[in-house]
């Protein structure tokens, strides 16, 4: 085991983790503000992804259908918003965690019903080059887009939580929900951009996805979707920057799994093993605080 | 015209009553109703749908023909389509709702072994002739296992021990490969079962087989595995897995700097494989497949020719075996000169001379048709004859 083969296999692991990152973001906001994880977050990745092959299609190039794939999966995260959690917000968590699960599988089978079963090739809009670090370690194009999408994403984000009036009465409805009302903070429309900033990262994640393994199909985001869950969950729920670092380091820790010989088929088994882990052992995440109950 | 319309609704509708007019004696009318009623149990949606697409639209123009030229024993076929969904559970519900609901004659399909095998047992115990037109897996006809033939379990294609063989035979002959790398997908018998006869047959033509990996259906990131792949340096890959995985298999490949060969079998065959790998990132890949469009063989030309007409797509392997089963069942049930189950079972045991598309067909002992295969290299993205391999 060479030092190029080592930092070829860190080089893989940061391209699949990144995706896993920028899905993981749209898990962790939500979640961030109205505690529910979103399990429709990796059906709504699945139509970005669709969004972008019919876009690639009809000839827009790789910013334009990432763009319009953004439009329509904020849409539909609005969408879903209203119509399926809206009517519950005063409903135990667990209803509300169920409708989610409903709304994935209702994606899923509309998306086969309108679309078909069959998997479908995504056309080429990147012409992909290959660049030679040194030696054998080579880095192509597309991985260093999604790195590159990945990071300016969270950059944004970053910036809208911290910076702007929209994020100020996010962090405050994730506070206190019932007090930021009080202050006249519009809570549903604030949860309504949540959704929307959201689910346009999924659609983002779905193109650069289908641009790296080129192939869409309506069941395409169960396991990306669950991967970026455990990220999530990994860097802390509800900390930005943690589903970064999650997502990379989930990518990283597989890639690592696999390139170690025979042990290809244990990456899915490591991935959920992590999950399973931190629960236990730090349910914050790892960049979460552990916060005590004041008595 | 009128008269045959005429003809056709008077036994549509005389159909229509007896269906109706029988109720509960339906269990035994099956063997002397009017039409000949094939099962097919089929991926029509799912991970391989493009399989099962394609098979039926073979089923469904032979089915087309032999009713045009007046049918079998004076009885016209119908089919009757369900689908598999792709999955083990749901072709053992599939062929049994065939087999109780639909009271079918013969069973058809799966396309593929995993969902074959799930159907093997239905039809053992329900004692119903069935048929798959292209699942490879050895231990469908024969369970090595138990030791044990499955009586009603029969196929209209070649074995994976053969197709491993030949493929294991065309890399250390005509492409003089020393060393290989196994990479299969691990939750496909079909997959494992191509693994092992390549493994034995190229070991013991001198070749080594270097390393041996595994991926699973569904899964898209290749590249931990091939980044190891490449540092190994092989003469070949052999990758025999399903089309969606081994596209990306093979892209992932080539964009990494891998030029090695790459083979598999007949998983590899549908149009999906060019449009998800790239035309020229298949360049030198090989597989094993039934039968070549570019045969001048009459009897070929004139099946793509009725294929095109009706479908405006050339044919791929999974139509014609779809298409060449259809008439293995038609001829069992004419020699048998009834529906009968027995009868139509020792009818399609006895199979010889059988000219299908796909050559002449006679089963073997273990219901295993004895037929040659093709090699075809890919070259800008088609499929082009390379050699053909007597069993």
């Amino acid at each position: 085991m060479t030092f190029d083969y080592l930092v070829q296999q860190l080089i893989n692991g940061i391209s699949i983790g990144s995706i896993y990152a920028l899905i993981a973001l749209g898990y962790t906001m939500v979640y961030g503000i109205i505690k529910l994880i979103n399990f429709a977050h990796g059906d709504v990745f699945f139509v970005g992804a669709y969004t972008g092959y019919f876009a690639a299609k009809a000839g827009l190039g790789l910013i334009l259908s990432l763009i319009l794939a953004m439009v329509v999966c904020g849409i539909l995260g609005v969408l879903i918003e209203r119509l399926a959690y809206k009517p519950l917000r005063n409903a135990a968590r667990i209803v509300i965690l169920i409708t989610a699960i409903g709304v994935s599988f209702l994606l899923e089978n509309l998306g086969i019903i309108t679309l078909g079963a069959q998997a479908q090739g995504f056309p080429e809009i990147v012409t992909k080059s290959t660049y030679t670090l040194w030696g054998d370690v080579t880095i192509d194009s597309i991985q260093i887009i999604v790195l590159a999408v990945t990071v300016i994403l969270m950059a944004v984000l970053q910036f809208v939580v911290h910076r702007t009036k929209i994020g100020k009465a996010m962090r405050a409805v994730s506070f206190d929900m019932e007090a930021a009302r009080l202050m006249g903070i519009n809570v549903d429309s604030t949860i309504s951009a949540t959704f929307a900033i959201g689910s346009a990262l999924a659609g983002a994640a779905g193109v650069v996805f289908a641009v790296m393994y080129p192939s869409v199909d309506p069941l395409m985001g169960i396991i990306p979707g669950l991967k970026a869950f455990v990220a999530a969950v990994l860097g802390g729920i509800g900390i930005i920057p943690g589903a970064l670092v999650g997502g990379l380091l989930l990518g990283v820790v597989e890639t690592g799994v696999q390139s170690i010989p025979g042990m290809s088929l244990w990456r899915d088994g490591v991935a959920f093993g992590i999950l399973i882990l931190i629960l236990i052992f730090k349910p914050t995440g790892l960049f979460g605080k552990n916060v005590r109950e004041k008595v | 015209m009128m008269g045959k319309k005429f003809i056709a609704v008077t036994a549509a509708l005389t159909v229509t009553t007896a269906l109706v007019g029988c109720g509960s004696k339906a269990t035994t009318s099956s063997s002397n109703s009017d039409t000949i009623k094939i099962g097919t149990n089929l991926e029509l949606t799912g991970a391989v749908a493009a399989f099962g697409q394609s098979q039926l639209n073979g089923i469904n123009l032979a089915v087309e023909e032999i009713n045009k030229a007046g049918g079998v024993n004076g009885k016209k076929i119908e089919i009757v389509s369900a689908d598999n969904a792709s999955k083990k559970e749901e072709s053992t519900r599939t062929a049994t709702k065939l087999i109780t609901e639909d009271k079918v004659d013969v069973l058809m399909g799966a396309a593929i072994s995993g969902d074959t095998f799930a159907a093997v047992e239905v039809a053992n115990n329900k004692k119903i002739p069935m048929l798959t037109p292209s699942a490879t897996n050895d231990d469908i006809t024969f369970d090595s296992k138990k030791n044990k033939l499955n009586d009603y379990v029969f196929r209209a294609c070649f074995i994976d021990s053969f197709q491993g063989k030949v493929m294991a035979d065309f890399s250390a002959g005509n492409l003089k490969a020393k060393n290989a790398v196994i990479y299969i997908d691990n939750s496909s018998d079909y997959s494992k079962g191509l693994a092992k006869s390549f493994k034995s047959e190229f070991e013991s033509k001198g070749g080594k087989i270097v390393a041996s990996e595994s991926y699973q259906t569904k899964d898209t990131d290749f590249k931990a595995v091939l980044t190891r792949i490449k540092t190994l340096n092989p003469d070949v890959i052999w990758v025999p897995g399903y089309y969606e995985e081994v596209g990306k298999i093979v892209k992932q490949a080539r964009e990494m700097g891998i030029t090695a060969a790459i083979e598999g079998g007949d998983g590899w065959d549908a149009p999906q494989l060019v449009e998800i790998a790239g035309k020229d990132n298949l360049n030198n890949t090989f597989i094993s497949n039934h039968y070549t469009a570019e045969d001048p063989d009459p009897k070929v030309k004139k099946f793509i020719d009725a294929f095109k007409a009706k479908y405006n797509t050339v044919p791929d392997a999974m139509a014609v075996l779809g298409y060449d089963a259809t008439f293995m069942v038609a001829d069992a049930v004419k020699r048998a000169g009834s529906t009968d189950k027995e009868k139509v079972k020792e009818a399609l045991a006895n199979t010889k001379d059988f000219e299908g598309v796909t050559g002449k067909i006679a089963l073997d002992k273990n219901h295993d048709p004895v037929k040659a295969a093709v090699v075809l290299e890919y070259k800008d993205g088609k499929q082009t004859f390379n050699t053909k391999v007597q069993p």
